[in-house]
């Protein structure tokens, strides 16, 4: 019997996945012709969505993008054999956009059922925490340190030594708590983890468990991913099930088990902070720090707060030690970084390579340029929050010390391009806006300031479009001094780096303020 | 909604959440997915059960953007507003909307058939522009597509 496979990736479902799913079964009914059809993560090559791949003598032999009623020629060019058709892509590991990545985190996703243990064990999975569980917990902690592994959710801060703390603390109902909250435009690596290999995130949880001496875990999962909540549940189901979570973890003896708690649609809820508020049942306001989550966190207990591909990435590092993951990366900016392109780009997906790679390369050899065809004039990247970049700063590496030097982040990964119709002052406004809408309230530079920030930017157009170049100035010189105060008077980085996308704005492209051209650097 | 009709789901909610650690936001989930929204007069009587005040209980339910005080239309349609669609014209479905239902970004049509909302990111951002229509994701979504989508699901009973 063949192999079929098909994505229930959310963002292949999108672009008519199901359907394609459903003509294929009908389609083989009709013809009489068995087919085991397997459902998958989405291979992150979203261009070629709906993507079908079957299993063939010569390995899984892929075709995209499939519409559902293109599913009869497939079947009469005779694709079950891997016959040529006009969407035949060949193997996916045959394209160079997957062939030059570096999958650790993402190794699975896209080619396994992702609710299947037996899918899971036979690709490597559990081995990891098989590991972990014949270790002592100070050592799981000193193998995560050494690794070099720093959160992925974006302040990239080393996961060994916040989880030493953890470990540290005396407590007897510690928490292992995962931010699945991805709130950045541009991002969607956690959601396609979530989808693809739902497994991978619970054992990374359990060893953290285990690591710290927690036995309660909770996903923060926001609402705008019904999808993933989905699979999550039934992966937990399927975990519990085979004994990998509940009393006795694999046998173990500890016990270890993981909720899922739903976001209610908050940004800020992704603030780790934030979002414990919003595990207790209240208004999802920033805390004051000291005290840190590791030391009083979720119903003021000892916390561990991580990302989803942080926790993700600790089963390979268990697996395979420290030093294997050392060894990716550049500088101190070790593993890999889960890029998400997006936006106005042709070939959008997701890119897991070792740090260091720059963003030209990714725009063009893996994105292959704008969608539209019109040049790329500028990228932000690292979310809402994250600077435009020009094209002059293109050949920037990805690396938290190389970016952070020039005043950006990389943050969760996600760059969002924009072709040369993009209007500046409008994306400037924009990221007040988002802030003002954002904002948890808390502090007043970021609840006020933003506002003020939308209405400054509102009487710089008008006074352009009056001709009116001094009252622009005036504005200009407005809007620097709030994101001044925005980003020295704000509790925590939705109020203190909103600025970052404005400035980067007015500094690169201060032309669609109406201000005089930039004499460094131009894009286009 | 009267009485009647709220009051079994709110009881449900409190039913099964009450005994968890930090229940309100179950709770409030609860309800909202039973009856489409938080009726205003099921504020006390949660704040009582949890032994909250009304304003803790108001406090929450306006802070989170997907809590809703009025019923919605029979479909919910989500647009997505943030960068990486807004990079490729999301900004034309939302004159779309306009057109088609006399709505702007966020509101219920005339007809009670649509409710629209904005929100930011989809997770779909590589196949952008996106919008969620009663719980699917869409991407690659052209203005033209999105009228005929809207239409169809006018014409749809509920
Ligand atoms: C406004 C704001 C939004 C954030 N959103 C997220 C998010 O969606 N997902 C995430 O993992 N971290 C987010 N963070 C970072 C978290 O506060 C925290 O650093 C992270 O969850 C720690 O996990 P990590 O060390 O594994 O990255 C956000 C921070 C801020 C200030
Ligand atoms: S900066 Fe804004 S979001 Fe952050 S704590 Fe202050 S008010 Fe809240
Ligand atoms: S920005 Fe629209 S789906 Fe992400």
């Amino acid at each position: 019997m063949t192999r079929v496979f098909v994505p229930i990736d959310a963002g292949a479902l999108s672009v008519g996945a199901e359907l394609v799913a459903r003509a294929i079964a009908t389609e083989a009914a009709r013809r009489g012709v068995t087919v085991e059809l397997i459902r998958t993560g989405s291979r992150g090559l979203y261009w070629l969505e709906p993507l079908v791949e079957v299993a063939t003598s010569t390995g899984r032999i892929g075709y995209g993008p499939v519409a559902a009623d293109a599913v009869p020629s497939l079947f009469d060019a005779g694709f079950l054999t891997g016959a040529p058709h006009a969407t035949r892509i060949g193997q996916p590991e045959g394209l160079d956009y997957l062939a030059r990545q570096e999958r650790l985190t993402f190794s699975r996703v896209g080619l396994i059922d992702p609710r299947s243990i037996a899918d899971y064990r036979a690709t490597g999975g559990f081995r990891g925490l098989e590991r972990a569980l014949e270790m002592d917990p100070g050592a799981i902690v000193e193998t995560v340190v050494e690794s070099g592994l720093r959160g992925r959710g974006g302040a990239a801060f080393p996961t060994g030594i916040k989880w030493r703390t953890v470990l540290g603390t005396t407590s007897d109902r510690k928490f292992v708590v995962c931010n699945a909250d991805e709130g950045d435009s541009g991002t969607f690596a956690d959601r396609m983890l979530m989808e693809g290999d739902p497994l991978v995130l619970i054992e990374g949880m359990t060893i953290a468990g285990l690591a710290v001496g927690a036995r309660h875990g909770v996903i923060y999962l926001r609402s705008e991913y019904p999808h993933a909540a989905r699979t999550l549940r039934a992966a937990i189901a399927a975990a519990r099930e085979a004994g990998y979570l509940g009393a006795s973890v694999a046998g173990s003896g500890r016990a270890f088990d993981v909720e899922i708690r739903m976001g209610a649609g908050a940004y800020i809820c992704g603030e780790e902070t934030a979002m414990l508020e919003s595990i207790e049942g209240r208004r999802g306001q920033v805390r004051f720090k000291p005290p840190l989550p590791a030391v009083a966190g979720l119903f003021g207990q000892p916390t561990v707060v991580n990302n989803v591909l942080s926790l993700a990435t600790v089963p390979i590092i268990l697996e395979r030690g420290a030093a294997f993951h050392r060894d990716y990366g550049m500088g101190r900016s070790r593993g890999t970084l889960a890029i998400q392109l997006a936006g106005n780009i042709r070939r959008g997906g997701l890119i897991e390579k070792a740090f260091g790679l720059t963003v030209r390369e990714v725009l063009e050899e893996f994105g292959g340029g704008s969608l539209s065809g019109r040049p790329i004039r500028t990228v932000q990247i690292g979310g809402p929050l994250g600077a435009y970049l020009p094209e002059s700063q293109f050949d920037l590496p990805l690396d938290y010390e190389a970016f952070a030097a020039v005043g950006a982040m990389v943050g969760h990964g996600g760059i969002v391009a924009f072709d040369e119709s993009v209007d500046m002052a409008a994306m400037a406004r924009w990221a007040m806006e988002f802030c003002a809408i954002e904002s948890c309230g808390k502090c007043t530079p970021c609840r006020i300031g933003s506002v003020r920030g939308v209405e400054v930017i509102d009487r710089m157009v008008a006074a352009r479009a009056r001709g009116d170049d001094d009252g622009v100035e005036a504005q200009a010189r407005l809007l620097r001094d709030l994101c001044e105060t925005m980003v020295s008077g704000s509790l925590c980085a939705l109020g203190g780096m909103a600025p970052y996308p404005v400035r980067s704005a007015l500094d690169h492209f201060p032309e669609d303020f109406g201000l005089p051209a930039a004499t460094t650097s131009r894009a286009g | 909604m009267s009485n009647h009709d709220w009051r079994p789901a709110v009881d449900r909610a409190l039913e099964l959440h009450r005994h968890q650690p930090g229940p309100l936001l179950l709770v409030l989930q609860a309800v909202q997915e039973a009856t489409g929204f938080i009726p205003p007069e099921a504020v006390p009587v949660i704040a009582n059960d949890l032994n909250l005040s009304r304003a803790e209980v108001h406090g929450v339910v306006s802070f989170y953007h997907d809590f809703r005080t009025t019923p919605p239309g029979r479909h919910r349609v989500a647009i997505c507003r943030a960068e990486a669609c807004q990079a490729v014209g999301a900004d034309r479905l939302v004159g779309v909307v306009k057109d088609r239902l006399g709505v702007e970004s966020h509101g219920t049509s005339g007809d009670g058939a649509v409710t629209v909302d904005p929100v930011y990111c989809l997770g779909n951002c590589a196949l952008s522009p996106a919008v969620m229509i009663d719980g699917h994701l869409h991407g690659r979504v052209s203005p033209e597509r999105f009228g005929l989508m809207l239409d169809a699901i006018r014409g749809n009973a509920p």
